[in-house]
């Protein structure tokens, strides 16, 4: 007896609903379990977490905090992933996007009008994580050199450069030691709507329209599309690959500066620790669960960041580790990734001794790169 | 330089790049194999909690450092069971994979400690140098090539025996084939699944083990974030070693070195900051990186496994 997988004849809908359910189901047990193990009431852990993310407006506030960078650096990575560009360096672009925002707010003030401190931080913040992205991508495009190991490795640079900076050269003289820059003028306040909420939600919801419309309705969000998901026939019709793997990864990359800047412009309001906590990482979590789909990664990055600031609120109720939240995202990922298959094949039990027609499968390879 | 420094930084660069090293030829394994893995910096993570709070528990060393490759095995076993059998996306399984295992690490690293409390800045057993007689007094290398750990001596077996494997036994062959062409190895009766399966495990083992090192030897008790990357690292070695465990040992030795010297500049009282120096093993990779896949774009030669990140499925013949 024998178990094959067998191509369906459609992908199957019910499944593509079952699976995230199933997957949910998995890591809601496999936390409780780990509760159990520590001495927690599952039910009084998970109720506290929930209340803790969305229970009232303050908490759907703090979610949302948390929710902004990952919707942007989500929104940042899945441009890239459609056409099969790893990139891993989401966090590394966020904190150069921040990095640059800082320097406008603290170091512009003289020369430029108050009114336009805001929108020249956000700008040149952009420009530094799209110019960040730049140089994997021309490596890649250029040079064909692996991406996934230089914008992961241009994240520990970024991160040790911006640690230098606040705790070095931009230290604010009067914080008594504190590694940090000064607190920025108000003129480069990002505005906030509720609690810390703030504005940065809004740049959020028009990426991800714009993102939609390019992807649907525009040439190059066709030539993106098809370069993703068959390289062969883009260079057929004569689409500049190299050009534009490095034109998407500056979106990309600027997307993910952006999140950088709302960080310290919204949330911080100066540079310390804290600004990479390691939503790029979960940006590629939220790309993938959302296949994609812009207005996916809005709502995939919010559920994300409930996980995150339930699991903050956990620790400091009930003492348990911050961690719960990263473990969830985890045993709630790792169903969701085999249960994909199953959309698109099925299991079914071959006996030995009986022939069975043979169908040339399609080549896998091709699709497991989608 | 005088000897006295050589020596030290030569046994410093020994002591940082064993776990590096383990780490590295786990991979190469994994990824000869023809499977991505990412997540070798969760599955070290894994492997040093783990082995601390054994060790810290039951004082024994051994079964601390048979717990470190039970973990990782057991990581290693779920992104098998992702890639292989399910055929899901190893960029994003390894990614979750290295995620999951440093929230899990992080999390049993506050639940582990005596009566459910934290394991962090508890001292445990720890792997002690030793000496060995008359080999240590040999001019110029002994002193430090001679005076570690075990489980950097066991690298001195590790490395011969992993190329050996590769190159010249019959399974080292059926590895190979499975990760360069998977079709002619199935063709060949090779069993590409649990080939894959394997050798991603293995590597898991040596991630572990690679873990267990920092917790046990270099660092000598737990903390969050005790790899500090090195589990990325590795992954980049794997490319700058060409998928080979020999030259896995410079590239390990090169990283381990910049933690020497600069360990050493910074005792010294040097003025370039920390953080510029820091920089220094992640600039070196993209680099080398760069110099190899253009030296290898000239010569023609691809030094990747052909199938790496492809999963397999045989045309169902019933």
């Amino acid at each position: 007896m024998k178990i094959v997988f067998e191509k369906r004849q459609e992908v199957s809908r019910t499944i593509r609903v079952l699976v995230p359910v199933f997957s949910l189901l998995f890591a809601l047990v496999f936390g409780a379990i780990l509760l159990l193990m520590s001495g927690v009431n599952p039910g009084t852990a998970y109720a506290a977490m929930a209340e803790g993310a969305f229970g009232d407006p303050q908490s759907l506030a703090e979610t949302l905090v948390k929710a902004i960078p990952l919707m942007l650096t989500g929104l940042g990575v899945s441009i890239a992933f459609r056409m099969l560009f790893w990139n891993i360096g989401a966090e590394g672009q966020l904190a150069m996007g921040g990095l640059a925002a800082t320097g406008v707010a603290l170091y512009a003030t003289d020369y430029l009008p108050g009114w336009s401190i805001l929108p020249a931080a956000v700008l040149l913040g952009m420009l530094a994580g799209a110019l960040w992205a730049a140089i994997p991508a021309l490596l890649r495009a250029y040079l064909q050199v692996n991406e996934t190991i230089t914008t992961l490795m241009m994240n520990y640079v970024a991160i040790l450069l911006v640690s230098h900076v606040y705790h070095g050269p931009w230290r604010d003289p009067d914080g008594y030691g504190f590694p940090g820059t000064a607190r920025f003028p108000e003129v480069a306040w990002l505005p906030r709507i509720y609690g810390r909420a703030h504005a940065g939600v809004f740049f959020a919801i028009i990426a991800a329209a714009i993102l939609w419309f390019v992807l649907q309705r525009t040439k190059w969000g066709f030539e993106l599309r098809i370069t993703g998901e068959n390289p062969k026939a883009a260079r057929y019709i004569g689409i500049d690959i190299p050009k534009l793997i490095v034109v998407a990864m500056m979106v990309s990359g600027g997307l993910c500066g952006l999140a950088g800047v709302c960080e310290v412009a919204g949330v911080m309001r100066r540079l310390q620790q804290g600004l990479t906590v390691g939503y790029g990482y979960t940006a590629i979590i939220v790309a993938w669960m959302s296949q994609l789909n812009p207005w996916g990664v809005l709502i995939i990055a919010f559920l994300l960041a409930g996980l995150l600031v339930g699991g903050d609120q956990i620790q400091m109720a009930m003492g348990l580790p911050a961690a719960m939240g990263l473990v969830l995202q985890g045993a709630l990922l790792f169903p969701m990734l085999g249960g994909s298959l199953f959309a698109e094949y099925k299991l079914r039990v071959v006996r030995p001794g009986r022939q069975q027609a043979v169908f040339p499968e399609e080549s896998l390879a091709k699709e497991s790169e989608s | 330089m005088n000897l006295s420094l050589f020596t030290s930084i030569l046994a410093i660069t020994l002591r940082a790049g064993t776990s590096l090293l383990y780490a590295t030829i786990g991979e190469i394994y994994t990824e000869r194999s023809g499977i991505l893995n990412l997540g070798v910096e969760g599955m070290m993570m894994v492997g040093a909690v783990s082995a601390f709070a054994v060790a810290y528990h039951t004082g024994s060393l051994v079964l601390a450092i048979l717990t470190a490759l039970l973990a990782g095995s057991l990581l290693a076993s779920l992104h098998a069971f992702l890639s292989v059998s399910l055929r899901a996306n190893q960029v994003v399984s390894g990614l979750t994979l290295t995620l999951f295992g440093t929230g899990l690490a992080s999390f049993l690293g506050q639940r582990l400690g005596p009566g459910g409390a934290r394991l962090v800045g508890l001292v445990g057993p720890s792997l002690e140098r030793v000496r060995i007689p008359l080999l240590s007094d040999l001019p110029l290398l002994g002193p430090s090539l001679f005076y570690q750990d075990l489980l950097t001596y066991g690298l001195y077996l590790l490395v011969p025996a992993a190329s050996w494997f590769l190159y010249k036994s019959r399974p080292g062959l059926y590895m190979r084939a499975v990760g360069e062409n998977p079709q002619t190895a199935d063709a060949m009766g090779i069993r590409v699944g649990a080939n894959r399966y394997v050798y991603t495990i293995l590597g898991g083992a040596l991630a572990g083990l690679g873990g267990a090192h920092l917790s046990l030897a270099y660092t000598k008790g737990w903390t969050e974030n005790i790899t500090g990357g090195r589990g990325w690292i590795a992954v980049a070695l794997v490319i700058f070693a060409m998928w080979d465990p020999l030259r896995a040992v410079i590239g390990a030795a090169l990283f381990g070195g910049i933690n020497a010297v600069q360990f050493r500049m910074q005792a010294a009282g040097t003025t370039i900051p920390a953080a510029l120096l820091n920089m220094l093993p992640y600039l070196a990779t993209i680099v080398v990186l760069v110099i190899i896949t253009w030296w290898e774009t000239l010569q023609k030669r691809i030094g990747a496994p052909a199938a790496l990140g492809v999963p397999y499925a045989r045309e169902e013949k019933g």
